[in-house]
């Protein structure tokens, strides 16, 4: 059904759309990365889409993304961006479902922002950059949401090491971890 | 003696006999008035609330009320999930209770971490505060509970709880330095 929302969406941005998909009935829109705002801002306003509804912010971390993996997405062999960013949006009033895709590179971990346009994005955009360490560049208030500030590093990228605790207090009569003698910090 | 004391343990009763008539009888009435502190964080807390209701019945053993303030209670149930982010709250209400305090961990979330091995969660909440009795399962059985809040009388009684054998140790060193400096 939805289909039609990705065949609207290539039809009025060509340029801005790079690739579309459908994976298990979900419909996903591939997004240039600047673009992003004004597909947003679209699909939000036309009296034919009228995305009102935002459900949910997130990324995926592809470190060990391998080709041969997901045989789609040509776009990707070109540089091969570490993240993908996600939007899950709804249209209440036609029942459509739309994930919008922006991929995004390692070095360089930029996302337009869309909480201007959806307020509830704010605080999942938030946890996005609190987890995965992608800025949302127009976001308002872009801080940490769940973990403290002295917090160093994005725990949900996979190159995050599993057992690495970041301690605000300890007891001072705790025997000496030996680990930590090494000087590694754990 | 005029002061009779059931225990579960017979080498505890030896113990106690060292015991000063006083101590005795201050371990005694610590023990059956038990005012706990539940630092209630995850699911363990509806184990909990079992445990406290009338079928289970933690009253039986002293611990009538519990008390949502640090400062009336001298013992802190840790139940749940301790997260990183948690640890200087925790230390904090522990700080903030009066002596001779006792900690009850739990869960094997309060005692280990449990399954959670990752970035959040704090390995045991003993990593912050001294744990008296650990109590496992995920969340334990009600009947563990009450297992562990007797061990933690006998400890009390028998004057082995954490903060009342650093009392001890500060009165200890204390007397020394006393006779030293005359
Ligand atoms: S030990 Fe199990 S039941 Fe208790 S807080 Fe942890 S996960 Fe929940």
């Amino acid at each position: 059904m939805a289909k039609l929302v990705l065949d609207a969406l290539t039809a009025k941005f060509p340029q801005a759309v790079s690739h579309t998909e459908t994976i298990n009935g979900d419909e996903i829109a591939w997004i240039k990365r600047d673009d992003l705002h004004t597909v947003a801002h679209w699909l939000k306003t036309d009296p034919k889409m009228l995305f009102d509804a935002p459900v949910f912010v997130t990324a995926i971390d592809r470190l060990d993304w391998k080709p041969q993996h997901r045989p789609l997405a040509e776009h990707w062999t070109e540089d091969k961006p570490r993240f993908e960013v996600c939007f899950q949006l709804r249209s209440v009033k036609y029942r459509y479902r739309l994930r919008l895709k922006v991929s995004v590179p390692e070095h360089d971990p930029r996302c337009p922002s869309l909480s201007s346009l959806y307020p509830a994005f704010d605080w999942q955009e938030r946890e996005t950059f609190d987890m995965y360490g992608i800025r949302f560049e127009g976001h308002p208030d872009l801080r940490r949401i769940y973990l403290y500030e002295e917090f160093v590093g994005y725990p949900l990228r996979k190159d995050y090491p599993k057992e690495k605790r970041q301690p605000l207090v300890r007891r001072d009569d705790l025997p000496i971890n030996p680990i930590k003698a090494t000087g590694e910090d754990r | 003696m005029g002061l009779e004391i059931t225990t579960t343990r017979i080498e505890d009763a030896a113990k106690w006999a060292k015991q000063s008539k006083l101590e005795r009888a201050t371990n005694w009435g610590r023990k059956f008035s038990l005012f706990s502190y539940p630092f209630v964080t995850a699911c363990c807390g509806m184990e909990f609330m079992s445990v406290a209701g009338p079928k289970y019945d933690l009253a039986r053993f002293g611990a009538e009320f519990p008390r949502f303030s640090p400062r009336q209670s001298d013992l802190l149930m840790v139940v749940g999930t301790i997260t990183e982010k948690q640890g200087p709250a925790l230390k904090r209400v522990f700080d903030q209770m009066a002596e001779p305090k006792w900690v009850l961990a739990f869960g094997v979330c309060a005692s280990t971490g449990g399954f959670y091995q990752n970035y959040h969660a704090m390995p045991g909440c003993d990593q912050v505060i001294p744990v008296d009795v650990y109590i496992p399962g995920c969340p334990p059985r009600p009947e563990q509970v009450l297992d562990a809040m007797i061990m933690l009388m006998d400890r009390i009684q028998s004057g082995r709880g954490h903060s009342q054998l650093r009392t001890k140790r500060e009165d200890i060193i204390a007397a020394q330095q006393a006779g030293t400096e005359e």
